[in-house]
């Protein structure tokens, strides 16, 4: 059940009845529904999987899982994550809004975005099914280094076909949000007119464009490598094994981006609604933006600090990545001007934004610690950075998505979300996820390596910790879910309108908007009238 | 808002309380930070460290507390009214401006840093340390002294699944070896760090780095001990199934003691003959070591 078969009622033009409809759909709601609940799936599969993780490190000494085991639910628990949970989130989100949000009936490629979303199952299946193979499943981390990865059994092939499948997913969603908001923006809205998601998710397009092939050009390296004779990665052959994190990374950094991106529009939407007040800085939110898009092409190397590079290397890479502190911090300081001599009210997606404000800004400041070279000989390939690259992609990307769906729920379902529940789901999401996730850092800078299933007594303490805030915050999540099946099945109806303080082009529709969204465009002169314009 | 505050109340009371029942011991509760280390890259990057952790707190502040000032005052309920300004150019370029130069302050420093650890040239002695799936193998070059070094047996048998030995019971449980490596203090020793199946990274938090031992290549970093001591540390990079057992014990001595210490360690090995050879014919690392930077 899905919120268009409330708008069958109201719309001429409804979906197919039956099951067959979400197999053969081209339309973005119904794509932008299944992309959601794909990613909703795969957030309690990766989340799962997390869960197994934790036990095991509940205390010292191996009581649950062989140590391989647990290194094939590290590797699996970030592929999934990545590239099943947020990656798809995103792409879902920009389905339902950017048509809605440009004044457009629907994504300028239909077909095409069949495919995009049917491609992701598949890969997933693939993915997953590696866990029964003879030799179980990859077990050398999502980051895939050789030789360790070529050590890979049966697996192997399978996971880099899975890993060629996402990446076309995402390609051909990019191009499908790219020719959308070239070519379906409603007549007068310029590309300087368009709502801070939009933008967000137009550079984020280009960043997966540039990077993903980039991805398949690595794996297809190891894949040769494996079967093929090539010795792109084979010391012994005049290979080098740290060209492949160079390529790896090529790709790995401008994906973080992709997942923050996204993000940052979303919150840029939120923060403005429950704050009532234009956002601050709209043009320099864009120009920010699309710079961490260009510097995020020239930092890669900072995960490799340790590899050896040379001197002028380790530097060039050290000054870039803390350039990009500066456009990040742009970003902060807008949302917090935002807010300041607003008059704010604080549902829950304004609760997940602002923690997301907070929280992030934690993440960005580990990032900085991160980026100086000669301490990250310390950091590196600790719980030093899993602590940063979890709040920052937790408390960030995954914290912008839940914000998000509870911000445009009422859109998509036409009744409004239980809104005590969803205080409820805030809290205790809030406080566990920094149970779990705050102390990793102090184990990190203790010396805790990462990708470890067992440890040295003293880290015991705050491993405990850490456990039983993920086992909260997990347990916390299906609340969530309950939480959006109410919504789906009934509620307090939802006005057109459906906050207060809410600007932007999906407000002037009826909700649950209309299967086919603007049938014709809307006048942007009016909509502008009514405050949704920027600049 | 009274109902929130009571939320918060019992989510983190309920959290924090059961995290807090389900740690028996406490002395792990101190181990927060980098250790200040024996070395001087160790100094440096522990001051490094804390250089840009209390620039970072000194923005938190500024930032969050403006932040928190605004939900307090800004709110709707304390009736509010919002301002509709939207953009202020002034304070643009100062929020841009101000952190660059917060930045190039700390590029400096982080540049002096990384010079220091890269200054490999003059040291007194080499040890090539290579990785293994699982183990570390030491060759002090030039004096035919070479061992294995794997996890201690004691740690071996308690971290076997649902084994009866507590790790609780083994005396630095997985930071323990059958053979540590030895060395002298206030010695500059260069470590020439290689792998001979897949990558691993041989990591000794008091020295202050770790490095990446790659199949193929030979990495270079250094240590001038100052104290004797036992430095513990693991593998950093994963390695495979027993990555996380391959630890590194380090025991510094005085010179004097480690003259003594090598020499028995020589007749041990009825290395003579393999010290005039090493002398005839270089090691091979040394040699690929100059290709790298
Ligand atoms: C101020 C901005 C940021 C800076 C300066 C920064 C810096 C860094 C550095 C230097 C590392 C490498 C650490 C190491 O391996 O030793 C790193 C790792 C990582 N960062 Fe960030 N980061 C920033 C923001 C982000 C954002 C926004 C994301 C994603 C949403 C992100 C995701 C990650 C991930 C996933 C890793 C670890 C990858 C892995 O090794 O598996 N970072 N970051
Ligand atoms: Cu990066
Ligand atoms: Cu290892």
């Amino acid at each position: 059940m899905s919120a268009v078969d409330h708008a069958e009622a109201h719309h001429h033009d409804g979906p197919e009845p039956g099951l067959l409809r979400w197999v053969f759909t081209t339309n973005h709601k119904d794509i932008g529904t299944l992309y959601l609940l794909f990613s909703l799936l795969m957030f309690f599969v990766g989340g799962a999987m997390a869960l197994i993780i934790r036990a095991e490190l509940f205390q010292p000494g191996m009581q649950l899982v062989d140590p391989y085991f647990f290194n094939e639910m590290t590797t699996l628990h970030g592929l999934v994550m990545i590239f099943g949970a947020i990656m798809p989130g995103f792409v879902g989100l920009a389905n339902w809004q950017v048509p809605m949000m440009l004044g457009a009936p629907d994504m300028a490629l239909p077909r095409l975005n069949n495919w995009s979303f049917w491609l992701l199952p598949f890969a997933f299946t693939l993915l997953l099914s590696t866990l029964f193979m003879p030799g179980g499943g990859p077990a050398g981390g999502w980051t895939m280094y050789p030789p360790l990865m070529l050590e890979t059994g049966q697996a192997f092939p399978f996971v880099i076909f899975a890993v060629h499948l996402m990446g076309m997913s995402s390609i051909l969603g990019a191009i499908n949000i790219i020719a959308t908001i070239f070519n379906m923006r409603a007549p007068g809205l310029t590309l300087m007119m368009m709502p801070m998601f939009v933008w967000t998710w137009l550079i984020t397009a280009f960043l997966l464009i540039a990077a993903m092939p980039v991805l398949a050009g690595a794996v297809t390296m190891l894949l040769t490598d494996q079967y093929f004779g090539t010795h792109f990665f084979n010391a012994a052959g005049g290979g080098d094994p740290v060209m492949y994190q160079h390529i790896f990374w090529f790709f790995g950094h401008p994906e973080v981006y992709i997942m923050i991106l996204p993000a940052f529009g979303i919150i840029s939407q939120i923060i403005p609604t429950f704050a009532r007040k234009p956002l601050f800085g709209y043009a320099s939110m864009v120009y920010a933006t699309a710079s961490i898009a260009f510097l995020s092409f020239i930092v890669w190397a900072h995960h490799m600090f340790t590899v050896g590079m040379p001197l002028a290397g380790e530097l060039f890479f050290m000054y870039a990545t803390m350039l990009i502190a500066v456009p990040t911090g742009v970003k902060v300081f807008n949302w917090v001007a935002t807010m300041w001599q607003g008059a704010m009210t604080f549902e829950t997606p304004m609760l997940f934004a602002l923690a997301f404000v907070i929280l992030f800004s934690i993440g960005g400041f580990s990032g900085l610690m991160l980026a100086i070279a000669s301490v990250d000989f310390q950091y590196q390939d600790g719980y030093f950075v899993v602590a940063h690259f979890h709040y920052v992609l937790v408390t960030g990307a995954a914290f912008a998505i839940i914000a998000a769906a509870y911000y445009w729920l009422p859109k998509w379902t036409g009744n409004m979300y239980d809104e005590q529940l969803g205080k409820l789901h805030f809290w205790l999401s809030l406080v566990s996820v920094n149970v779990l996730y705050f102390p990793q850092h102090f184990v990190g800078l203790a010396g805790m390596p990462r990708r470890i299933p067992d440890y040295a007594v003293q880290f015991t303490e705050w491993n405990m910790v850490s456990t039983v805030g993920a086992f909260v915050f997990g347990f916390s999540q299906l609340i969530f879910a309950w939480i959006v099946i109410k919504a789906i099945r009934g509620g307090v109806k939802a006005e057109g309108r459906s906050w207060e303080g809410a600007h932007g082009m999906e407000w002037e529709l009826p909700s649950p908007a209309p299967y086919h969204s603007f049938q014709t465009p809307p006048d942007i002169s009016k909509v502008m009238a009514s405050g949704d314009a920027h600049s | 808002m009274k109902w929130d505050k009571r939320l918060v109340a019992v989510t983190s009371g309920l959290t924090g309380g059961l995290a807090l029942a389900a740690t028996p011991a406490w002395a792990g509760l101190g181990e927060l930070n980098l250790p200040y280390g024996v070395t001087s890259i160790a100094h440096m990057n522990y001051d490094l460290n804390m250089l840009v952790l209390w620039i970072t707190i000194f923005i938190g502040i500024i930032v969050f507390g403006a932040m928190g000032y605004s939900m307090y005052h800004h709110r709707k309920s304390q009736g509010a009214t919002a301002a509709q300004f939207h953009h202020n150019t002034t304070i643009e370029i100062v929020w841009t401006v101000i952190p660059l130069l917060i930045l190039v302050g700390m590029a400096i420093a982080a540049t002096r840093g990384l010079v220091l650890m890269y200054d490999t040239d003059n040291a007194d002695m080499d040890i090539k340390v290579t990785g293994y799936q699982w183990q570390w193998r030491y060759d002090y070059l030039g004096e035919g002294v070479s061992f294995y070094s794997k996890l201690d047996e004691q740690s071996n048998q308690a971290r076997e699944l649902g084994s009866s030995l507590q790790p609780e019971r083994v005396d630095n449980y997985l930071r323990n070896v059958d053979k540590p490596l030895v060395v002298p203090i206030n010695t500059k020793i260069r470590f020439l760090i290689t792998a001979e199946d897949v990558i691993h990274a041989w990591w000794v938090p008091e020295f202050g780095w770790k490095m990446d031992a790659i199949p193929g290549f030979v990495n270079k970093a250094w240590a001038k001990i100052e104290q004797p001591g036992v430095y513990r540390g693991q593998c950093a990079e994963l390695c495979g199934r027993d990555h996380a057992f391959m630890p590194i014990v380090v025991i510094a001595k005085t010179p004097e003691e480690y003259k003594k210490w090598l020499a028995e360690e020589k007749k041990r090995q009825g290395a003579a003959e393999g010290a005039e050879q090493a002398a005839a014919e270089p090691s091979p690392a040394v040699d690929v070591a100059q290709t790298q930077s």
